[in-house]
């Protein structure tokens, strides 16, 4: 499907392509495609391609001496038909641990949405959520997927202080705090897993397009695993993903 | 080597930065001065991308265990070598136990430090440039060995100067491009953002310089997207924000404005109470 784009000057050296303003899995399939044919059509051009959720930065080595004549040839780009060299995405398992010792806000979304927290922890770990891209910390991922009723406003104040691992709850959004950081989200539990690795070359197992699912795990398991991921021969389990 | 006695208010290892790690998250980082590092390199013979020491508002003291050259630039922080004042923007040799200090700031905000050859810090994802949770240290301490590429230099072979106007040090105009969002402002608010000077807040850092005044803003979000060091956002309390070297690498926040990178390194030396001004260029 062919989306109708628009192409915005950023700065000297990059161009802003945008699709419709929607958040939706055929927009970001179509944005890793298009990012997927820049990338055959030439490299040497290009810094770097930065996807989110309805954009495409497209960011030069050397500053564009005219703009226009670069969009025209991206708009070429996006309307080639040539056979893609698909990339292959996986859907990532990560155990949560839902325990109160981590779910420091299961109780107030519990009595805020009459739901018993057994209820919450079995909405948020059902449903298969699209990683649309990572961004704000080095390692977060932008899920998209969170079932309706558990969306919850972010705190009006923020916390100074989130575990590395906390999996949150903010508006319309569900997401797990790389490293320890000040947040403004819901904390419903905790990750035993790293999802920032600085010693790897690609320092995040999942990607733009990949799919997460969370299944709950006691406080024993959460520790039996914590302990395999910090003598680093915890493999997180995956399979090849595409519906 | 070079041992840091004391380490100043801010002082970190800087480069040019991350390259290529953003889809993951990671910031850029690198030099906030890039014209100031790239000069103190310069002077050396360095490679641009070699790493100096970037020191904010007060300087550091550094006693160094090798004879070797260096060269500041950037912020005039009234550099001294066993206290003796010495020049900036020049190659300055050092010998063996020479202690260098800072003194008096006069100009700018942000001074580089350059050894001959590089410092030989640590490398993350092919910057040796300190960031939280992405290198070991973050800033630099009391009593760190700092590693230097080339240790025991014994032959004085040239004198370099560059020629070098450091008068962007002291210029308050921000040359800007427009930026995604500018076309959601009214034609009043457009004009507004060039024709009042903004001061700059107590909140400002590596990662961004917010603005005190308030400027009128009924922008809505925007769905998240990709951002720039040199994005100007404008916040839903009318707060402009100029993210810098540091910056995370996606917001929420309308874009309207983009600095040039060489408004980058004006605003990099400025600080609390400074006043700028906004100014248009044409888009290529």
């Amino acid at each position: 499907m062919a989306f109708k784009l628009t192409y915005k000057p950023f700065g000297e050296r990059a161009i802003l392509i945008e699709w419709p303003q929607k958040i939706d899995k055929s927009v970001l399939k179509d944005i890793l495609l298009y990012k997927e044919k820049i990338q055959i059509y030439n490299t040497d051009f290009f810094l770097d391609l930065r996807v989110a959720y309805n954009s495409l930065l497209v960011i030069y080595k050397n500053s564009i001496n005219n703009f226009s004549v670069e969009v025209s040839k991206l708009k070429d780009i996006y309307l080639q038909n040539s056979v893609i060299t698909r990339t292959i995405f996986r859907k990532w398992k990560i155990p949560v641990c839902y325990d109160e010792t981590f779910g420091l806000d299961l109780e107030f979304i519990s009595k805020e949405k009459n739901i018993s927290k057994a209820n919450i922890i079995k909405r948020h770990s059902q449903a298969i959520y699209t990683v649309y891209f990572i961004g704000f910390l080095p390692g977060f991922l932008y899920l998209g997927g969170l079932d309706e009723i558990l969306h919850t406003p972010r705190k009006p104040s923020p916390r100074l202080r989130i575990e590395k691992g906390a999996v949150a709850i903010g508006g319309n959004q569900t997401g797990i705090y790389p490293n320890e950081s000040p947040g403004g989200w819901n904390i419903i539990g905790n990750a035993p897993i790293n999802f920032f690795d600085v010693s790897k070359s690609s320092p995040c197992f999942a990607m733009a397009g990949d799919s997460i699912q969370f299944y709950p795990v006691t406080l024993d398991e959460y520790h039996h695993i914590k302990t395999l991921v910090e003598a680093g021969v915890y493999q997180i389990e995956s399979e090849v993903f595409d519906d | 080597m070079i041992k840091v006695l004391k380490p100043g208010f801010y002082s970190t290892i800087q480069d040019l930065g991350r390259i290529g790690f953003q889809q993951f998250g990671v910031p850029y980082s690198g030099v906030m001065d890039r014209k100031a590092a790239t000069v103190a390199n310069a002077l050396l013979g360095n490679d641009e991308s070699d790493a100096v020491i970037e020191m904010t508002m007060t300087g550091a003291t550094f006693q160094f265990s090798t004879n070797t050259f260096i060269a500041i630039s950037g912020a005039d922080m009234s550099p001294k070598l066993n206290n003796q004042a010495i020049q900036c923007n020049k190659m300055v040799a050092v010998k063996f136990n020479d202690v260098l200090s800072f003194g008096k700031l006069n100009t700018g905000f942000r001074c580089y430090l350059a050894v001959l050859g590089g410092f030989n810090t640590e490398i993350v994802m092919n910057s040796k440039s300190m960031y939280k949770n992405i290198t070991e240290q973050s800033v630099i301490k009391k009593d760190d060995d700092l590693m230097i590429f080339k240790d025991s230099i014994t032959n004085i072979s040239h004198h370099a100067s560059i020629r070098f106007n450091t008068d962007y040090i002291n210029s308050n105009i921000i040359e800007v491009h427009r930026g995604p969002e500018f076309y959601f402002l009214s034609e009043n608010q457009q004009k507004a953002l060039f024709a009042t000077d903004f001061s700059i807040s107590k909140d400002n850092n590596r990662m961004a310089y917010q603005m005190e005044e308030t400027f009128q803003n009924n922008l809505k979000p925007i769905i998240t997207s990709a951002v720039l060091p040199g994005t100007v956002q404008l916040t839903p309390s009318g707060k402009l924000i100029v993210l810098m070297r540091d910056c995370q690498t996606t917001g929420g926040y309308p874009r309207v404005l983009q600095l040039t990178e060489s408004a980058i390194n004006i605003i990099a030396q400025k600080f609390t109470g400074n006043t700028i001004r906004f100014k248009l260029i044409p888009q290529n």
